[in-house]
C-alpha cells in the first residue's frame, strides 16, 4: 500500500519527480498518506508533509495546465488547416491522375474515387507505373485528411466543449483556426466572429466597394444555411452571439452549458418562423 | 437554523450583512479591515446551502475533498475555514486561476484530475471528513459514488445537483429524484433542499456514506 503513495521512495528535495508522481501516479484506494509519510521518514511531521504536498501539487498542476492548454488548441489549428490542405491537394492531384489514367486505361472515373480504382491496376509500362504510383499518393493524402478530421472531431470537444457542441467539431476548429486559438476567439466581439472567414468581403466593404458581409465561415452551419436568404443576416447574428458566449465559457471556465444549444434552437426557430408567417400572410390576400 | 462552521460568520461588509470567511481575497469580493471577505451565496452552491440553513454538519477544521473546483471561488472559502483541502478540477483553463488561489493558501492542494477517475488521485488524497461536490456535468450521482471511498465513515457529502446538466428539457424535480435515487446506492440522504433563490434549478444534498 505504501508503494502506491506519491512519495514512496522519493527524495523530499526532488521537486520534479514529486510533481511527475502527482500527475502520473495512482492507487486503487486512498490511505492515511500523511501518517505514512511521517512513519517512513519522508516528512518530519504532518505539517512538514503538507508543505511538501502543497509544493508538489502546485508544481504538478502548473505543469499540466501549461502542457494541456498551451499546446492543444494550437495543435487543432494546425490540424484543421492540414486537413483542408490534404483534401484540396488530393482533389487537385486526382484531376491530373484522371487525365493521365484515362489516356492509358479505360476512361470514366473522376476524383479520388478514380485514383482509388487505378491503384488496383497492374502497370505494364514505366509510364503506367508512374501514373499508378501517383494515384496511390492521392489516396494516401485523402486518407490522411480523414485521419486529421477524426483527430479534430475527438479533440475539439475536449478543448472547447461548448463551442464544439454548438458549431459541430469541425466548424468549431475552423473558427479557432481563423481566430488563431481559443483565447483570441474568446476575446473577439461576436460581430467579428460573424464574419470570420469573410475577410476579403469585409475589406472590400471597408474600401466602400461592397455591402458588408452578413456571414463568414459560419455560413456552413445549418442555422444559417437552412434559413431563407432574407433572414440569414439575423440567423448569422444570433448564431455568432451564441458561439462567442460558448468560446468565452470554454476559455474562462470550462463549464459545460447545454442550455446554449436549446437557446440557439429557439432563436433560430423564431427567425425561420418569419418565412412561414410571410407565406401565410400572402395566402390571406 | 443550524450553526455555521467555526471560521464562517455573518458579517457586515460594505453595508451589507452576509456570510464571510477570513483569508486572502481571491476574486475581487468585498473585504473588511479585520480580514473577512464576503462569501456570496449567489456565486457558490455551498455558500447557498449554508445561507439557507441546511445542516451541513461542518464544524470547521475538517479535511475536505472538493470536486469541481473551477477557478476556486468556493474552494477558497472552504480552505479558509476547513483543514487540509484537496481541490479536483479537470479543465485546464480554470485551474490557472485556482493556482493563484492555492498560492495564497497553505493547505489547499490543486489537482488537475477527472473526478470520474478517483484512482488517478487516490495516491495523493487521504480519507476526508467532507466531500463537497459541484461538478455540473452529466452523471453527478455517479461522481459522488465513485468518490465515496474517500469519505470517512462519519463524514459528510455536501453536493450541489444541477438539473440542466443531466437533462436540459426534463422537469428539474424529476431529475433530482433520479439523481438522489442513484446516490442512495451508496449514501444515506440526510437532507435535500432547492437552492432557490440563489441558484435556479439546483438541489443541495447532505448525505453520509452507508
Ligand atoms: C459549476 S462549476 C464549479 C464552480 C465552483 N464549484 C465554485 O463554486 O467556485 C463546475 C466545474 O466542474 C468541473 N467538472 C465537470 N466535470 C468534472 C469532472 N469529471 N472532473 C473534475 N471536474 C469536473 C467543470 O470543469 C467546472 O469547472
Amino acid at each position: 500500500m505504501t508503494d502506491d503513495a506519491w512519495f514512496a521512495g522519493l527524495d523530499p528535495a526532488d521537486r520534479e519527480t514529486a510533481a511527475g508522481r502527482i500527475r502520473e501516479g495512482g492507487a486503487d484506494s486512498p490511505a492515511d498518506w500523511p501518517a505514512m509519510a511521517v512513519e517512513t521518514g519522508f516528512a518530519a511531521d504532518e505539517g512538514d508533509y503538507y508543505d511538501c504536498l502543497r509544493e508538489a501539487t502546485i508544481d504538478a498542476a502548473r505543469a499540466a495546465v501549461e502542457e494541456r492548454e498551451g499546446a492543444v488548441d494550437q495543435q487543432l489549428v494546425h490540424a484543421v488547416r492540414a486537413m483542408d490542405d490534404c483534401r484540396r491537394q488530393a482533389n487537385e492531384l486526382a484531376e491530373r491522375v484522371a487525365e493521365w489514367g484515362s489516356s492509358r486505361f479505360e476512361s470514366g472515373g473522376t476524383g479520388v474515387e478514380y485514383a482509388r480504382e487505378l491503384t488496383e491496376r497492374d502497370p505494364e509500362t514505366l509510364g503506367d507505373r508512374r501514373a499508378v504510383s501517383l494515384a496511390r499518393r492521392v489516396v494516401a493524402l485523402d486518407e490522411e485528411a480523414d485521419a486529421l478530421k477524426e483527430y479534430v472531431e475527438t479533440t475539439t470537444p475536449e478543448v472547447a466543449p461548448n463551442l464544439a457542441a454548438l458549431a459541430g467539431p469541425v466548424l468549431a476548429a475552423r473558427l479557432l483556426s481563423l481566430a488563431g486559438g481559443l483565447e483570441s476567439l474568446a476575446k473577439k466581439p461576436s460581430g467579428t466572429v460573424q464574419v470570420l472567414g469573410a475577410e476579403d468581403a469585409l475589406f472590400a466593404h471597408l474600401r466602400g466597394d461592397a455591402p458588408s458581409p452578413k456571414h463568414g465561415i459560419i455560413y456552413t452551419h445549418d442555422a444559417v444555411r437552412g434559413t431563407r436568404p432574407d433572414d440569414r443576416g439575423s440567423a448569422a447574428r444570433a448564431l455568432a452571439g451564441k458561439l462567442s458566449i460558448a468560446a468565452r465559457i470554454d476559455h474562462y471556465s470550462g463549464d459545460r452549458r447545454p442550455e446554449l444549444e436549446a437557446e440557439l434552437d429557439d432563436r433560430i426557430a423564431t427567425i425561420q418562423a418569419r418565412a412561414a408567417d410571410d407565406t401565410e400572410a400572402g395566402d390571406d390576400e | 437554523m443550524s450553526d455555521l462552521p467555526a471560521g464562517v460568520a455573518r458579517r457586515d461588509i460594505d453595508g451589507e450583512t452576509g456570510l464571510a470567511t477570513q483569508g486572502p481575497p481571491a476574486y475581487g469580493e468585498p473585504t473588511d479591515e479585520a480580514g473577512w471577505r464576503r462569501w456570496n451565496p449567489r456565486r457558490s452552491k455551498l455558500g447557498a446551502m449554508l445561507a439557507s440553513g441546511m445542516d451541513t454538519g461542518l464544524t470547521g477544521g475538517e479535511t475536505a475533498l472538493y470536486l469541481g473546483a473551477a477557478a476556486g471561488t468556493t474552494v477558497s472559502h472552504v480552505a479558509d475555514f476547513a483543514g487540509p483541502t484537496y481541490a479536483v478540477e479537470f479543465a485546464p483553463r480554470p485551474v490557472r486561476d485556482l493556482l493563484d488561489v492555492a498560492e495564497e493558501r497553505d493547505r489547499l492542494f490543486p489537482l488537475l484530475k477527472d473526478a470520474r477517475k478517483p484512482e488517478t488521485y487516490a495516491h495523493v488524497v487521504e480519507p476526508v471528513d467532507a466531500i463537497v461536490q459541484d461538478v455540473a456535468t452529466r452523471g453527478q450521482a455517479e461522481v459522488a459514488l465513485a468518490n465515496r471511498e474517500f469519505l470517512r465513515e462519519d463524514g459528510r457529502l455536501l453536493m450541489a445537483v444541477k438539473a440542466r446538466s443531466e437533462d436540459v428539457t426534463a422537469d428539474p424535480e424529476v431529475v433530482f429524484d433520479a439523481v438522489v435515487e442513484t446516490l442512495s446506492e451508496g449514501y444515506e440522504i440526510l437532507e435535500r433542499a432547492r437552492l432557490e433563490p440563489y441558484h435556479a434549478d439546483h438541489l443541495g444534498v447532505v448525505a453520509r456514506p452507508r
